[in-house]
């Protein structure tokens, strides 16, 4: 008979110091574990019900402006530091991490338009309604000194966006038409007009720093080159397109925030038809900006919410809001893209966290192989029909569910309407337009 | 000159509606329109003209009499007078001024006829314009231009923006994105930057620094200034050329070397090589004492080269005389002089090779001395104490140990025989008898096996018998031995057999396995019968009684046939307490297992019998199926109601027609999937607590159902997966740094992604 001695090597399960885990000696056949899919499923759907469980997004509201909040902007350099400007034309400055104001100014008389941080970060401009663009330091002013511009350009329009150079001292403004502005002049260096609007905001490309885009009162978007001496190209929608934003990571997309509740991602190449059409809002949506990832955007709205999409995802995958935020005028997403900064209609600025259901702070190695497994058995069991739903739930306002059921309907009612219609007209004369097609009226050269 | 041609197209073009009927005169009248809003663009004063419609329609009818006039009638030559003051003002007295005024080339040119300054050359060509009939086309609109413009513009951005396509896709496709994009490489970084510049303190610093500075050179000496750094990274298109020069360069040099190392190889002068190599040598040993001098570290290097190749040398069959074509010419060589002192070459070669260096022979000069000086190298090294610990050395012995211990005798014979072997045609002739009787000996063996390998069996039964018997008549009297030397000579030979070939065929193995089992019960059976087979070989060799004289003489053989002897000794004890004689009848080895095996399992089976000796599962799960067979069976349904439609009450039936009526039978369902299988049940009942979970429809991006399952079915997890395989598959997608700003894609990613 043949003895099997029971032979050992410690190495394989003595531990070298007791800090180290346990070793589990472990059998792969995959013969031996015919429940494997099963066990994931359930492993994903305790996932999913915990990443519920955990989502609380809001983290902090900075109160103290004593007017609606107009505009913000990211500091460049710093982290931590955030600026805004009411609508009664007072700027404040923000610690992050203190959640207090640091500073607060009067920069103009009126609303507070546009506000950019230069790219070194050691001043700012805004813009306001008393037709002033100011220059200011960073840094508070000593004890006893005066609180004053380094620069102001006094303009003979009422500015309504302002942006700023990635690299070069020059801004852009924009009102009656588009000025391009060198920091040291007091008159702009180039002017864009095409027919006679108002715009309301202006952007810098900030992969292809030469190139911008503003939307206009007349429903479109134009693009334009700062060395060029005309305008490039102009798409004109349905309705009209509140801010745009380009993807900082992909140098031709750029997204903009319609007033017909939707938002749209244009290559900038192709205007004849957005690539993306994101819908979940119920009302205009005032402002959007990208995630520095490029791979997500936010969006602010009228209807109250903050919505997350993802850059290529037709519906949000994420919506705020809580009961005492008002319409939701302005919104920036943190540079370190850990954060969602939103400035509402009551005083108010929010601080919200990106990632819904991500634990702040640092991980352990073993916490973050733990996220990532969750996060990986979620992406896999997306699909199964229970985990979607739990996946997909959102609490919303009654006002705001009520009326995206309404709107579902009004939706609905006119597709079977054109369907209708199709059906009992000649073949061909009723052409089907797609959802992205439709909200185009032309591309002028 | 634009306002002249217009107003030159504009009366064309009234000329034309004149002609044409009033049908047209519409759509020509909307031509004039876009014509006159064309012309505001140009002029903005004559907005103003164009104030009121009735003023315009007069002015209409004025331009076309002037139009029909201008028709028929020669043109006159007109000199229109200056009468106010006028923006445009002409040194030629020349006014474009006035409706319906045209200019010719002709009445510009008229002075150049006068002037001598301009050439003939340029009066010809302009008397050449002057001649032709054509219209000079007019300029674009603003608004055309405008577009044109814009166009333009257009096409150049939307192709410096493409540029980022490759990135923009690399990046959607990237398993995982790193942000900051430009993060710093990890791992060590130059002292430098890591250390703060150190502070001058000395004079003699402070003046090496001024002298630094003055010149402009870095201070922190091995760190280059940004500007080096930058040229040094970004290779030029010139470098990168240069580079490319070498390199090709370099791999034309390599393949000329090759193909005329290929070209030496191939000739087959023996003078060549020898010449070549004498001289290959010659350098080496010039190059070798520099060497001395110079770079002692890689002398010794060299020396051990040397030495390693001298091993190599020692351990190989080369020029010992060995191969194929030395066996062959051991026979011609009786006769051929040539043959012999090729031989004799040979022999030479490999103690020139096998000599050891100079330098170190200090204690090892005796031993060679005391040994016989030209016996072929391999009998040095099995008396060679030292080499024998070492496996490695121990290779070549191992390969053929019978024929090796066969030599060696031999040799030894020849020691004895031929005295102080100095002289080399003796020494020969001694090997030539070793070679002969060698051949011989192999041919007689392999008689031997052949013989007995067809009777095998029962010989080993019988050798079993005789065993004790045997081993007693080998210590005590060596006339019986000879009775069994054929014996021993067999077992001798299935040993070295299942050595060589390592138990190939099953009747090898048997062969193997029963002599080992034999030797298990005697311990020291393997030295037994080596000595015996080598006694049976040397049949004029003195006989040596003691077995313990042939270990001390033999001892690498005996070293490695130790290890099996060990082995043996291990199986001994089961051998013993487990096995018969009956057990080596049983030809197929591995059957001794499954006897082993069948037992078991035949012991559990009656075990599990009895465990469960009281329930009849069979019968049961039997049952189970019928009952479930039956379940699923279409039942007959029966619907009729007594008293309906006729008279009811106790004792009455419903009639035999209204029953036929109303009994419904159910449709027959489709055959069970598992009225084949006698031992299965295969329920075909759907659970809804389960569909609840399922997924019911084929999610976007798949394109079949299998697509879908394949990505479900395989399992993430570490209980699954080996770690490394968990940290490959659940990497995230995403990383960002916890508390770094992201800038945006900077323009060095293209260039970054260009260079990749």
């Amino acid at each position: 008979m043949k003895v099997k001695v029971l032979s050992r090597n410690p190495d394989d399960y003595v531990r070298e110091t007791k800090l180290d885990i346990q070793r589990v000696p472990r059998n792969y056949d995959p013969t031996l574990h015919p429940f494997e899919v099963n066990r994931e499923y359930c492993r994903a759907l305790n996932a999913t019900k915990l990443e519920r469980v955990f989502a609380k997004p809001f983290l902090a509201s900075l109160d103290g402006h004593r007017d609606g909040v107009n505009c913000m902007a990211k500091h460049t350099r710093s982290l931590s530091t955030l600026l805004s400007g009411a609508c009664d034309g007072e700027v404040r400055v923000w610690d992050l991490t203190k959640r207090e104001c640091v500073r607060t100014l009067q920069a103009h008389e009126g609303f507070v338009r546009g506000m950019v941080v230069r790219f070194c970060g050691t001043s700012f401009f805004t813009a306001g309604d008393d037709k002033t663009i100011k220059q200011w330091k960073m840094e508070a002013p000593g004890y006893g000194e005066e609180e004053e511009p380094i620069n102001t350009i006094l303009g003979k329009t009422v500015f309504t966006g302002l942006d700023h150079h990635q690299k070069d001292n020059v801004l852009a403004t924009c009102g009656q038409q588009v000025d391009i502005w060198d920091e040291q002049r007091s008159s702009p260096i180039r002017s864009f007009t095409w027919g006679v609007d108002s715009f309301s905001s202006v952007r810098f490309n900030p992969v292809e720093t030469e190139l911008l885009a503003s939307c206009a009162s007349d429903r479109s978007i134009v693009l334009y080159d700062m060395r060029e001496s005309a305008p490039l190209k102009k798409v004109i929608m349905t309705m009209r397109s509140n801010t745009l934003c380009w993807n900082p990571m992909e140098a031709y997309y750029f997204t903009c925030a319609n007033e017909d509740y939707n938002l749209y991602t244009y290559d900038m190449r192709y205007l004849r038809q957005p690539v993306t059409v994101h819908m979940d809002h119920v009302s205009a949506v005032l402002d959007v900006d990208y995630s520095p990832t490029g791979k997500d955007f936010v969006s602010a709205s009228f209807d109250k919410t903050i919505r997350i999409f993802p850059k290529d995802a037709g519906h949000s995958k994420e919506v705020y809001h809580t009961k005492r935020m008002q319409h939701v005028i302005c919104v920036k997403w943190s540079s370190d893209s850990k954060y969602v900064l939103s400035g509402s209609d009551e005083m108010n600025i929010r601080l919200w966290k990106a990632n819904a259901a991500e634990k702040l702070g640092m991980l352990a190695p073993r916490e973050r192989a733990a996220v990532n497994y969750s996060q990986k058995l979620k992406e896999k069991f997306q699909h199964h029909p229970q985990i979607r739903r739990i996946a997909h739930h959102r609490h919303l306002p009654k006002n705001i569910y009520h009326e995206t059921k309404e709107l579902r309907t009004m939706k609905e009612a006119r597709r079977r309407k054109e369907r209708n219609v199709r059906k009992h007209s000649k073949p061909g004369s009723v052409p089907v337009v797609s959802e992205k097609e439709k909200h185009v009226v032309t591309v002028l050269k | 000159m634009a306002k002249m041609s217009k107003t030159k197209t504009m009366s064309s073009k009234r000329v034309k509606k004149s002609s044409e009927g009033s049908e047209t005169k519409k759509h020509v009248v909307y031509d004039e329109e876009e014509e006159r809003l064309n012309e505001a663009d140009v002029n903005i004063t004559s907005e103003e003209e164009e104030g009121d419609d009735g003023y315009n329609d007069e002015r209409k009818r004025q331009k076309l009499l002037e139009a029909i006039n201008a028709l028929g009638v020669q043109r006159k030559k007109k000199l229109a007078e200056r009468s106010e003051a006028s923006v445009y003002m002409s040194d030629f007295t020349v006014t474009a001024e006035g409706e319906g005024d045209k200019m010719d080339l002709s009445e510009l040119i008229v002075t150049v006829d006068k002037n001598p300054a301009v050439p003939a050359k340029t009066k010809k060509q302009l008397k050449n314009l002057e001649q032709s009939k054509k219209t000079i086309e007019c300029s674009l609109s603003k608004q055309e231009s405008e577009r044109i413009q814009r166009d333009v513009a257009f096409q150049k951005a939307s192709t410096e923006v493409s540029k980022w396509k490759g990135v923009i896709k690399q990046n959607q496709r990237a398993e995982q994105l790193l942000f900051p994009l430009n993060q710093e490489p990890t791992g060590p970084k130059a002292m430098e930057r890591v250390v703060t510049r150190w502070k001058v303190q000395t004079p003699l610093e402070q003046d090496i620094f001024a002298l630094l500075s003055a010149n402009k050179q870095p201070i922190n000496d091995p760190i280059l200034t940004p500007a080096e750094e930058a040229s040094l990274s970004a290779m030029s298109l010139e470098e990168a050329k240069i580079r490319r020069a070498e390199l090709q360069k370099a791999r034309a040099l390599q393949s000329y070397y090759e193909a005329k190392a290929r070209r030496e190889r191939k000739i087959k002068s023996k003078k060549y090589h020898k010449v070549h190599n004498k001289a290959k040598r010659k350098d080496f040993l010039k190059q070798f004492d520099e060497m001395i001098k110079t770079n002692p570290a890689a002398a010794i290097e060299e020396l051990n080269k040397v030495e390693l190749a001298r091993m190599q040398e020692r351990m190989s069959l080369k020029h010992q005389n060995s191969g194929k074509w030395a066996k062959s010419n051991v026979i011609i060589s009786k006769y051929d002089k040539g043959a012999r002192k090729a031989m004799q070459q040979q022999l030479e070669v490999n103690k020139e090779l096998t000599q050891k260096l100079m330098t170190s022979l200090n204690n090892e000069e005796e031993e060679e001395v005391g040994s016989p000086e030209l016996m072929p190298g391999f009998v040095n090294d099995t008396e060679r104490g030292l080499d024998s610990s070492n496996p490695w050395m121990r290779g070549k012995l191992s390969e053929q140990p019978s024929e090796r211990i066969d030599n060696l005798d031999f040799t030894d014979e020849g020691a004895v025989v031929v005295g102080n072997k100095t002289e080399e045609v003796n020494f020969e002739e001694v090997e030539e008898t070793a070679e002969e009787a060698l051949l011989r000996e192999f041919g007689h063996r392999r008689k031997l096996r052949l013989v007995q390998e067809a009777e095998n069996m029962p010989v080993i039964f019988v050798d079993h018998d005789n065993k004790a018997a045997a081993e007693y008549t080998s210590n005590k009297e060596e006339k019986q031995l000879s009775e069994f030397k054929s014996l021993f000579q067999v077992i001798a030979n299935s040993r070295q057999d299942a050595e060589a070939v390592q138990a190939d065929s099953a009747e090898d193995a048997n062969q193997t396995d029963s002599a080992q089992l034999e030797e298990g019960e005697r311990i020291r059976t393997p030295e037994d019968v080596e000595f015996l087979s080598q006694e049976l070989s040397t049949d004029e060799a003195p006989v040596q009684p003691q077995p313990i004289q042939a270990t001390e003489k033999l001892p690498s053989a005996a070293l490695k046939t130790g290890k099996k002897r060990k082995r043996k000794r291990g199986t001994e004890l089961k051998e013993v307490l487990t096995t018969e004689a009956k057990v080596i009848q049983v030809p197929i080895a591995p059957a001794v297992e499954d006897t082993e095996d069948s037992d078991e399992k035949l012991e559990q089976r009656g075990l599990i019998k009895e465990a469960f000796a009281g329930d009849d599962v069979i019968s049961d799960f039997l049952r189970d199926k019928r009952n479930q067979e039956d379940a699923g069976r279409p039942k007959v349904v029966d619907l009729t109601l007594p008293g309906w439609g006729e008279w009811g009450g106790g004792g009455l039936k419903p009639s035999r027609n209204k029953r036929r009526r109303f009994r419904i039978k159910t449709v027959l369902p489709p055959p069970r999937k598992d009225q084949h299988l006698p031992s299965v049940i295969i329920s075909e009942k759907r659970n809804c607590s389960i569909s609840l979970h399922q997924v019911n429809s084929l999610p976007f991006p798949f394109e079949n159902h299998m697509q879908f399952e394949s990505t479900v079915r395989s399992p993430v997890g570490r209980t699954w997966n080996t770690e490394h395989t968990v940290k490959k598959i659940t990497k995230p997608k995403v990383i960002t740094q916890l508390g770094s700003i992201i800038e945006p894609m900077a323009r060095e990613e293209l260039v970054k992604n260009k260079k990749l």
